[in-house]
């Protein structure tokens, strides 16, 4: 195989953000990402919206799951949604939400731009499928 | 057609310092999209003048967190940073988890430290190829210091660190008995070392073998010598990329008589960074004031052609096997003892011989 072959992967930046201090769902959700043949780019905990942009938009990722179980999201996620159409990245990422979010908030993120929400209890498959049909093309 | 203006908007836009730029075009780069090429061969003109760093060592040594420090040293002087990390992936379904970024904490928020997670991608070879290429880009976009991040595990690792001008390989403490010390690997390819984690028992020690290794390797016994200076110039012929170098002789111009520094580091700490930023900058001075980085930077360039070169013409024999109806048939032929691999070789090649020939 010549070394030329394009090599088209999916990328996800698996985002914790805010003060929830538990990150086991998000360490699940990388593994399983990882297994399904993502490029996985694990943030850590505690970051800042700024600091999910960057990361987002130095990594190029076409996917960002942010994962938020404090209750926060109303504040959080549209920074970060602004910071990304700040540096023109919002267009082509796919933005998930996972985390315990109320139905009538579930409305308003994803009029934000946020794709889908997935809750609680939710298949890994689901939200791998999910991935794989809707990631935006590099 | 269109292809082709999108990638000149790309160009344009990386050299105007636009980062999602920037980070569109590694990402063409990793995924070899049409194109790619000629996104890079754009580039080529705009660079030269980043310096480039390699950071190796085995995983917990504390590498992602010297870099931090690092980057966090060379933005409180004023200069830009780029930093490539590359992780291994999965061989079986291809996946990685990037988690280098974790680490970079003390330059959250600072979009001039340019951190970017490279995934292994089961390339052979080609992640060398892509790795470089990602350098270029950094540096075009204008990064004063780039760093290369990778564990130092195989022979893959150890071609990525090659397009570093300085490299430095990370021991931490009690690593090893000096019978690891002895073993060929990534100590051959060290213009510097830190032992890091350096407040942990057995530093010491670490240090001391360090020491001990690089003084072996330069003053031995004149039997030795020749080897230990090879062993020496490993850190240049390393960059000749083994055979096929004929031209450079044994002792001529590519004269690399650096003596490894050792350095005690606790990355976490920020402690011994100074210093260790202070011994990467001597041996900058060191290749440029010899004019050893111009004739590494040569030698790097001869080795990335006859690299393309092979990948190119690799890919062309390739269709001429099918063109010629595929290898199965070939060797079933060879099996039938009709032919033999050399005679089949000879007629894959026969039309590409002529052509060149009759040139």
């Amino acid at each position: 195989m010549s070394a030329d072959s394009q090599q088209q992967s999916i990328r996800c930046l698996v985002a914790k953000v805010g003060l929830d201090g538990h990150d086991r769902g998000a360490h699940v959700i990388a593994r399983a990402f990882r297994d399904a043949g993502f490029e996985v780019v694990y943030s850590g905990l505690h970051n800042a919206p700024d600091e999910i942009v960057q990361a987002a938009v130095q990594e190029d990722v076409n996917v960002l799951g942010i994962s938020i179980l404090s209750g926060a999201h109303n504040t959080l996620v549209p920074k970060i949604i602004d910071g990304l159409k700040e540096y023109d990245a919002f267009e082509d990422t796919l933005v998930l939400v996972g985390g315990v979010v109320p139905d009538d908030d579930k409305e308003e993120l994803k009029e934000m731009g946020v794709a889908e929400v997935f809750g609680p209890g939710t298949p890994m498959e689901e939200t791998i499928e999910f991935v794989r049909e809707n990631a935006p093309e590099r | 057609m269109n292809a082709d203006g999108a990638h000149a908007d790309l160009v344009e836009e990386l050299l105007a310092g636009k980062h999602r730029a920037l980070a569109r075009v590694i990402t063409k780069i990793e995924n070899r999209a049409p194109g790619y090429r000629e996104l890079v061969s754009q580039l080529h003109q705009h660079t030269g003048d980043a310096e480039v760093i390699g950071i190796t060592g085995s995983p917990g040594a504390g590498k992602s967190t010297l870099v931090d420090k690092m980057a966090n040293r060379y933005r409180e002087r004023g200069e830009t940073v780029g930093v490539i990390a590359v992780d291994p992936s999965s061989p079986f379904t291809g996946g990685a988890v990037l988690g280098d970024r974790i680490r970079m904490a003390s330059n959250v928020g600072d979009m001039d430290v340019f951190f970017r997670s490279m995934s292994a991608r089961g390339h052979l070879g080609g992640l060398s190829t892509a790795t470089t290429d990602a350098v270029k880009a950094l540096d075009a976009f204008g990064k004063d210091k780039i760093i290369i991040e990778t564990v130092g595990a195989g022979q893959n690792e150890i071609d990525i660190v090659k397009t570093a001008d300085t490299v430095a390989v990370l021991v931490p403490p009690g690593s090893g008995d000096n019978v690891q010390m002895l073993k060929a690997g990534i100590l051959e390819i060290g213009d510097v070392f830190a032992v890091n984690k350096a407040d942990l028992d057995g530093a010491d020690q670490t240090v001391q073998e360090l020491r001990e290794m690089i003084h072996m390797r330069g003053t031995a016994g004149s039997g030795m010598a020749s080897s230990g200076h090879h062993g020496n110039a490993g850190g240049s012929d390393r960059m000749k990329g083994g055979a096929g170098d004929e031209g450079d002789g044994e002792d001529g111009e590519d004269e690399y008589d650096w003596e490894p520094q050792v350095v005690e580091t606790i990355a976490k700490e920020g402690e011994g960074v100074e210093e260790f930023l202070g011994v990467l900058a001597d041996h900058y001075e060191y290749l440029e004031e010899s004019g050893l980085l111009e004739t590494r930077a040569q030698t790097r360039y001869a080795e990335e052609i006859r690299t393309l070169l092979r990948n190119d013409v690799s890919a062309l024999m390739e269709d001429e096997i099918e063109a010629q109806g595929g290898i199965e048939k070939m060797a079933d032929r060879v099996l039938e003892r009709e032919t033999d691999p050399y005679s089949v070789a000879d007629d894959v090649l026969k039309p590409l011989r002529d052509c060149l020939e009759e040139q």
